[in-house]
């Protein structure tokens, strides 16, 4: 099969190129797209990427394979490969470091606005602070969130504004916190999303839903944010 | 907290939600005027003119071209600071949106109660 990958090594090249190689899979199996670019680099080791867990826990290996974003250790040729060919981009919109390896600091940046832990003024009790499993049920689907930016990068508004748009993952992690019972800053946090850009930049596109490989909905979550901010309003 | 001068309620909230109720009014004046037209295929002036006349129909034109102008500036806002980076170029499209919002509105005015 036919591997056209973006490389991109700022100490020697003057602009990104695509690279070609025509690769043969061992025995024609079904492998994920991390084991075909671990063939690649022993081809040729030059070729950079991030990977670490290879199960789809750690969240390092997002990228964009045949246009969608996705982990590629436990995405399928099977799933993405079109006529016998694999496009593999890094992640869009955000500063390429070296081939498929880019900058996130924007995205965490983001990420640390949203104050992603929790907050609560009342003196701690002697054991844990309870929750009842109905309260507990409402982090159901957003808490399992692993960062991967995913999302983000496949999100216009992100693309646009990532300085300004807090993106689908940071809000996802907003609604986990406004949504958690123990927390008390609620208000607080709401007060720092109410502006133009933070949550309204979402025009519900749902590009986030489409390529979440933990299969989230970070549209949802805004939507419930939106009624938050409106029901703290009217 | 992001802040931003320019926006039409200042608040994302409030835009947001002028958004969708100046939505709803311009759908409701579409669906009358469609509505209109489709019943009275021999329309002729006297009766346009006459439609216009009356206080009720002027107010609910009214509100449709207010409704409009607030649809426009929050929409093309927002197109403005998706696509237009350079601060100047922005404010000089964003100010043209608002000059022409506003002649629109005055315009609309005198042609519902000049005539």
């Amino acid at each position: 099969m036919l591997v056209s990958v973006y490389r991109y090594n700022p100490e020697k090249d003057n602009a990104p190129y695509m690279q070609d190689i025509h690769i043969d899979i061992p025995g024609g199996k079904d492998i994920m797209v991390l084991d075909l670019l671990q063939l690649l680099k022993e081809k040729d080791t030059t070729l950079t990427f991030r990977r670490s867990c290879r199960e789809g826990v750690c969240g390092s290996d997002g990228m964009n394979m045949n246009g969608k974003n996705g982990l590629a250790c436990i995405t399928p040729l099977s799933q993405v490969v079109e006529k016998d060919k694999l496009v593999l981009r890094p992640l869009p919109g955000l500063p390429v470091i070296r081939d498929l390896v880019i900058d996130m600091s924007q995205f965490y940046r983001q990420y640390e606005k949203v104050k992603p832990f929790l907050i609560n003024d009342t003196p701690a009790p002697a054991i844990e602070r309870l929750q009842s499993p109905e309260d507990r049920a409402e982090l159901d689907g957003l808490y399992e969130c692993i960062l991967c930016a995913c999302c983000s990068t496949a999100c216009p508004s992100f693309w646009w504004n990532p300085d300004k748009f807090i993106g689908p993952s940071g809000l996802l992690q907003a609604y986990r916190f406004l949504a958690d019972t123990r927390d008390t800053a609620r208000d607080q946090r709401l007060s720092e999303l109410d502006d133009p850009f933070s949550v309204f930049r979402c025009h519900g596109i749902m590009n986030c839903v489409n390529v979440c490989p933990k299969g989230l909905n970070p549209t949802k979550a805004i939507g419930k944010i939106r009624n938050m901010l409106l029901q703290r309003a009217t | 907290m992001v802040t931003s001068i320019t926006s039409f309620g200042r608040s994302g909230l409030y835009d947001w939600m002028m958004q969708r109720v100046t939505a709803v009014v311009l759908m409701a004046y579409t669906i009358f005027m469609i509505g209109y037209l489709l019943f009275n295929p021999s329309l002729d002036y006297a009766q346009w003119s006459g439609l216009f006349s009356g206080t009720a129909m002027r107010i609910f034109t009214l509100l449709a071209i207010l409704s409009m102008a607030a649809h426009a500036w929050i929409g093309l806002w927002s197109v403005s600071t998706d696509y237009i980076k350079i601060t100047s170029l922005r404010f000089v499209f964003q100010s043209v949106c608002g000059l022409l919002a506003f002649i629109y509105v005055v315009w609309g005015i005198q042609i519902l109660w000049g005539a």
